[in-house]
């Protein structure tokens, strides 16, 4: 249930920033929806099972977390920071060129052929 | 043989390491990236002949079967790798005739990009898939946004965080499918609606990711908006690979996990025929060649996916013979888009007119692929189509294999639209002149290239550097020819996308061969 609740408010918050115009608040946005996935994959390996996930010398026990969704949410991860990095980066380039990090409508060179 | 599985991934992979190394040497990189390009397509090549009714697969690392990273190509894999590999050597041959490869991350963003779009042909397993999506798509990003321009942050904006949002619902779709059958790997996850309903939810989701990506209509308004905005090179390699990951994609979870199930068929047709519609009226409404040309790529995933639609084997294998052709049509079409804004500076057809009588060279580059993108005799098109509304017919279709019909007269109307503007008539002020031929053409005397122009439309431009312009305008000019001749010897397609439509329609030699490597 915590884990739901937890994805679940990730997922709502990130909604929301990613709705935003700004490109910095869209980044939080999919970095709150990553958190969110994250939390669901280590959620699908169970969450009582809570022991270092090695095998010891007696073979796994009960009490063994599963380690491959542990595995999953560790590439997740590094795949969404890269991932951030670029979006910020993308950010930062915006507002040097077009002075402001907002997402238009408008898709401008459109407009000017059929003007 | 199994090695050849490996090689079209951690080559370019490799590559993309060496040509970061060298960054500031072109012609290393140009060597690294062009000889990792030949090295996959010979692997596909090694792929394809050995998967005559077989799948290679193999554990990578030699771990046991239920532990291994498994990759597996049957004849559809096979022979997206050697036409994605073959495609992607074609494009970046015009980069380099057009030095669009001058920036020192045009190469590594390359084999990045290849080396993704392979793995996810190749494995056989949803985790893996969602990293090669996004190894595939990283390469894009950066590809994408190279120019740093205006448009081209705009253009980032929309596509980065378009695809990013599918690949978190992808990643959310893993982890429930994950949750509800504890295992994410194909071959463990076949039939999966009889087993396990709940878990058909998590691989819906990653099928509506794969859509994103395929750019399906009601989920296709990033492409256009985004590709035109790339460089012309960069778009010729997304036309060839991006959208294509995303359908063999479909096409691999309809067959394995879905195990065709009937009760999906009317929503791939309605999907289908939606994007055909949609894609080809948009194009139809576009002022620019790589605007027309994008919107089409949206139209044609609509003929691509309609087999999911009809799934008997004759419409999949007609399907396949389209797309294989497809890939390279579509590229050779950017690819001479590239060489009239290479040469003129626009891309705008209200700007242009004229250019057979100036530049006959590219006007051919032209017309042979938007024949067959019309899908007209004696092109490859005419064969792909021609079979799959056949396929459509027999199948009881009636409406869909209409929609086809129809659409193929829009395509054919919005080609001769670029054809009338670009090609036809008098000669434009920027097509007489090629103010953007620049270090491409011999340099003029002091004086010389004033007097030219002065003869309004009559003077021909100035002349190119010897064999630049069939560096830039030779891949397309192949391309055509390779779709005249193929189309003559339709069967031969046919029997190479044969295999790959029976492994489609019947995995189970794929499962075997993906559960004991």
């Amino acid at each position: 249930m915590t884990a739901a609740l937890i994805v679940g408010i990730l997922a709502a918050g990130g909604t929301y920033l990613i709705l935003q115009r700004g490109l910095v608040r869209v980044s939080l946005g999919f970095v709150l929806l990553g958190h969110a996935a994250t939390t669901l994959l280590l959620a699908a390996g169970g969450i009582t099972t809570r022991d270092i996930p090695f095998v010891g010398e007696d073979g796994p026990d009960a009490a063994m977390a599963d380690p491959l969704p542990q595995a999953f949410a560790l590439t997740a991860i590094v795949i969404s920071f890269a991932i951030t990095a670029f979006l910020l980066t993308l950010a930062f380039r915006s507002r040097d060129v077009i002075g402001h990090d907002d997402v238009e409508d408008r898709d401008i060179p459109d407009d000017e052929e059929r003007g | 043989m199994t090695v050849a599985l490996v090689l079209p991934i951690g080559i370019p992979l490799f590559s993309a390491g060496l040509a970061m190394l060298f960054r500031n040497h072109l012609a290393v990189q140009r060597t690294v990236t062009v000889l990792a390009l030949v090295t996959s397509a010979g692997s596909g090549v090694v792929l394809v002949l050995g998967t005559e009714g077989a799948t290679l697969a193999t554990a990578v690392g030699g771990w046991p079967d239920g532990l291994a990273i498994v990759l597996a190509a049957d004849r559809l894999s096979a022979l997206m790798v050697t036409v994605g590999a073959t495609m992607a050597l074609l494009a970046t041959s015009f980069a380099i005739a057009r030095g669009e490869d001058e920036h020192p991350l045009f190469h590594p963003g390359v084999a990045v990009l290849v080396a993704g779009v392979f793995a996810a042909f190749l494995t056989a397993d949803l985790f893996n898939l969602f990293v090669a999506f996004e190894v595939m798509l990283m390469g894009s990003y950066l590809l994408l946004t190279l120019g740093g321009g205006r448009a081209q942050i705009r253009a980032g904006a929309v596509y980065v965080t378009v695809n990013l949002l599918a690949s978190t619902v992808f990643l959310i779709g893993v982890g429930l499918t994950y949750a509800a059958v504890g295992t994410v790997h194909l071959g463990e996850l076949a039939a999966l609606p009889q087993r396990s309903p709940t878990a058909v939810i998590g691989v819906a989701l990653v099928m509506v990711a794969a859509g994103v990506k395929a750019s399906l209509v009601p989920v296709h308004g990033w492409l256009p908006r985004a590709y035109v905005h790339a460089g012309p090179a960069v778009t010729a390699l997304f036309s060839g690979l991006l959208t294509k990951a995303g359908v063999v994609v479909l096409f691999r979870l309809h067959s394995v996990v879905l195990d065709g199930a009937v009760e999906v068929q009317p929503l791939w047709l309605v999907l289908a025929m939606l994007t055909m519609v949609i894609g080809v009226l948009g194009a139809v409404g576009r002022g620019d060649i790589r605007g027309i040309l994008s919107f089409h790529m949206v139209s044609q995933v609509g003929y691509l996916i309609l087999p999911l639609g009809i799934w008997t084997v004759a419409a999949t294998t007609a399907g396949f013979v389209y797309l294989i052709q497809y890939v390279f049509v579509k590229g050779a079409l950017f690819i001479a888009a590239g060489t009239v804004e290479t040469l003129t500076g626009s891309g705008r057809l209200a700007e242009l007119g004229g250019m057979l009588r100036t530049r006959p060279v590219v006007a051919m580059a032209f017309l042979f692929p938007a024949l067959a993108l019309a899908g007209l005799p004696p092109s490859s098109g005419f064969v792909g189509k021609f079979l799959l509304v056949l396929g459509a017919f027999d199948a009881g279709a009636w409406l869909a294999g209409a929609v086809a019909v129809v659409v193929s007269l829009f395509t054919l109307l919005s080609m001769v639209k670029i054809w009338n503007g670009v090609f036809w008539g008098q000669a434009a002020e920027r097509v007489a002149n090629e103010p953007a031929a620049g270090r491409l053409a011999v340099a003029v005397p002091a004086g010389g290239a004033d007097d030219a122009a002065d003869e309004s439309g009559l003077s021909s431009p100035a002349p190119l550097r010897r064999g630049r312009l069939m560096a830039l305008a030779g891949p397309a000019l192949l391309v055509g020819a390779a779709t005249i001749i193929a189309g003559i010897a339709g069967t031969w397609l046919v029997d190479l996308a044969g295999p790959a439509a029976e492994s489609i329609h019947d995995p189970s030699t794929y499962l075997e061969a993906v559960l004991h490597p």
